[in-house]
């Protein structure tokens, strides 16, 4: 390309300019500076100065600037797009770190298929991979994103989730976690742009593990956290985490031209006639037991996999995940204030899930409520499954909100209200109240409905 | 030296497990840390107790076999080849022990033998062909040596033990974590320790590997063989290295 092109402004599709790929102006007679200048001072540090020490600065930005400051400071080899603007536009300010040197490669796929796919070959290859998308663009990738685990394939994807049902939609509803939640995966749900900063690193960090060897997503409430701004505290963009040691992994890199060519993963699972229904199920259990091997991780690199605030003597006790725990977190001021005793559980790792600290935490507890940005409720049957026979409680699957609607905090203190008073809900189902003591008369019509 | 009798249950034993068991992972077995190891099981502070178990049973179990993976086999950089070095040397320890090489990880059956080759995709095969009790797995990678356990423990009553060089693994019934070549060479002095407790001999000439069947016919008809004339020398090593991969990166592996 020549320099007077370059030195043009690039847009995207939408016209806004595209400026830190741009080449700089250079004034005749002056040296041309390097834009990745700055990327190559970076400094590797470990992951745990990076977590526990490193001193950090507020900002004010927004989720998907968050996530793009996260792969900024995680030395990640490959980037792949496909936007699925405007749910997010993440991918397009990673395009930015790419024309800033922080990230090696970087292109636009076709779509999702080719994008998990590519996503696939540059972990294989040994690289650190990441991408983003949302909604219908998760689904569409879906053949690909549930391969990965058992691939032992691992890569951060970012899924700023978004309604997938028809009619189109492209506001927030994260019904799509309900379909990531059996990949195989790890599973984060961000409640807020710090969130998103920090689970994309610690991603890269237990994804890599050699016992774990597995992907992460990082999922969060399209629009509530992508497009809107909270402070982040941050590193120092001039630190970043070590470049991945793929030679450390649970399975070979993919290295087709370099003998013994033999060694790379001519998968079994491509070549069922040749291979025993068996190795098939021990390789299940092998990807779900790496699965569980990450909680040590979670607990160093994240601090745990839920947070528990006010849970020992609370009268009741909501329990959340992403977008819903922030609305809690209101919720649960204005039950103070009315003199209820209520704790909050945000589950930050739904894959693997906290069931063990659930058990402890809940033993007593009487009364929960799951307030959830989806129809289908899964965190309340998460719930439920993981607490069943070590907790006496009322489990209120509700209140939900779908569709693109936000959640009034007036909805979850009802239900905190009236799970104390008995009175019934104008908002949840009796179909999705579980647990503790279920009036036969309050569920027969529903009953005779199914 | 008098010690405190382990009264806790053994959770991982040799099998046959059962048509499907659940994983290790699925009991609650989690991996050992750095100087830790697992014993059947059950975290054990100390893994020198691990690697007397591990002698213990390669010495008295029937058809004791070490299995050595790629990361051993090939002659990826010099450090591999010191780990390759350092496992025959273990091997040197156990009478009529057999090495029987897992090269790569592709399913092979029927094309290959299986007791002639273990592969992760039908190691019960080999296990059940050749009778195997006792068996070390050494220089796989650990996902797949992960398959191969679980298989061995679901379908055979064999005794699994995991010499890893990452973090372990919970489907063996005894294994330690971070085994550089210091930790395998220690671990042949203490197999020559417990050998020489126990009152077991090595043959004066010191054939002590018995050949398989195709190993024995390639060999001229011999039974058995000394490992160290096997010992790997530099010449040749390194074509791993020609692509990036260097002692330094490989350090750890095996």
């Amino acid at each position: 390309m020549s320099e007077a092109l370059e030195a043009e402004q690039k847009t995207n599709p939408q016209g806004d300019p595209i400026t830190s790929v741009a080449a700089p102006k250079v004034e005749v007679g002056t040296a041309r500076k390097d834009p990745h200048a700055e990327a190559k001072r970076q400094k590797v540090v470990t992951p745990e100065y990076m977590f526990l020490e490193a001193p950090r600065t507020k900002e004010f930005i927004t989720g998907s600037e968050a996530a793009k400051e996260a792969v900024r400071r995680s030395s990640v080899d490959l980037a792949i797009a496909y936007p699925i603007t405007p749910q997010s536009e993440t991918m397009q300010l990673i395009g930015v770190l790419y024309g800033e040197g922080y990230v090696k490669e970087y292109y636009r796929g076709e779509e999702e298929v080719g994008v998990m796919a590519a996503i696939a070959g540059g972990s294989r290859a040994g690289v650190r991979c990441f991408t983003a998308t949302a909604g219908p663009g998760t689904l569409r990738g879906m053949e690909g994103i549930a391969s990965w685990p058992g691939h032992r394939l691992p890569a951060v994807a970012m899924f700023t989730c978004r309604v997938v049902n028809a009619p189109l939609a492209i506001q927030p509803d994260n019904i799509e976690v309900a379909y990531l939640l059996n990949c195989g995966m790890l599973i984060f749900h961000a409640e807020n742009q710090q969130d998103m900063f920090d689970f994309i690193m610690a991603g890269f960090t237990i994804s890599e593990k050699n016992d774990v060897t597995l992907p992460v997503g990082v999922c969060c409430d399209g629009f509530f956290v992508t497009h809107a701004r909270g402070y982040v505290r941050m590193q120092d963009r001039g630190i970043r985490l070590p470049p991945r040691e793929a030679w450390r992994g649970a399975v070979p890199v993919l290295d087709a031209e370099n003998p013994p060519a033999r060694l790379s993963r001519d998968a079994p699972v491509q070549k069922s006639n040749f291979m025993a229904y068996n190795i098939h199920a021990v390789w299940q259990q092998e990807v779900w037991a790496a699965v569980e091997r990450s909680r040590k991780y979670i607990n160093k690199y994240m601090g745990g996999l839920l947070t528990a605030e006010n849970v020992d003597d609370a009268e009741a006790v909501i329990i959340a995940s992403g977008s819903a725990a922030a609305q809690s977190r209101e919720a649960v001021r204005i039950c103070a204030e009315k003199g209820i005793k209520i704790g909050l559980i945000k589950v930050r790792s739904l894959r693997p899930f906290p069931t063990q600290e659930l058990r402890q935490l809940l033993a007593k507890t009487k009364l929960i409520v799951v307030p959830e940005f989806n129809y289908v409720g899964w965190l309340a049957k998460e719930v439920a499954t993981a607490i069943y026979g070590y907790s006496h409680a009322k489990i209120i699957g509700g209140p939900r909100v779908y569709g693109g609607q936000s959640m009034p905090v007036e909805l979850i203190v009802d239900e905190v209200e009236s799970g104390l008073t008995g009175k019934k809900s104008t908002n949840v189902a009796m179909s999705s109240i579980m647990g503790g003591a279920v009036s036969q008369d309050d569920v027969a019509h529903f009953m005779r409905s199914i | 030296m008098a010690t405190t009798q382990d009264t806790r249950e053994r959770i991982i034993v040799p099998g046959p497990a059962g048509f499907h068991p659940p994983s290790a992972a699925q009991l609650g077995v989690s991996l050992p840390d750095p100087g830790e190891g697992l014993y059947y099981g059950l975290l054990e502070p100390n893994e020198d107790k691990v690697i007397e178990e591990m002698a213990r049973k390669m010495l008295t179990s029937p058809n004791a076999t070490i299995f050595p993976g790629p990361l051993v086999l090939w002659a990826w950089n010099e450090h591999a080849i010191e780990k390759a070095r350092a496992v025959l040397e273990i091997a040197a320890q156990i009478p009529n022990v057999m090495i029987i090489p897992m090269p790569d990880y592709r399913p092979k059956y029927p094309k290959i033998d299986p007791e002639e080759v273990i592969n992760p995709n039908h190691p019960n095969l080999t296990i059940w062909g050749n009778k195997i009790e006792a068996c070390i797995f050494v220089g796989v990678h650990c996902h797949y040596a992960n398959l191969t356990l679980k298989m061995i423990r679901a379908g055979t009553n064999c005794l699994t033990m995991a010499i890893c060089a990452e973090q372990g693994h919970e489907d063996a019934m005894l294994t330690i974590r971070d085994s550089d070549v210091v930790k395998l060479k220690k671990t042949a002095q203490v197999f020559k320790r417990v050998r020489e407790e126990m009152g077991i001999k090595l043959p004066d000439n010191g054939e002590n590997v018995r050949f398989t069947g195709t190993q024995s016919r390639v060999h001229g008809g011999k039974t058995h063989t000394s490992p160290l004339t096997f010992a790997p020398v530099t010449v040749g090593a390194g074509s791993a290295g020609a692509f990036g991969h260097s002692a330094e990166q490989m350090k750890r592996e095996g």
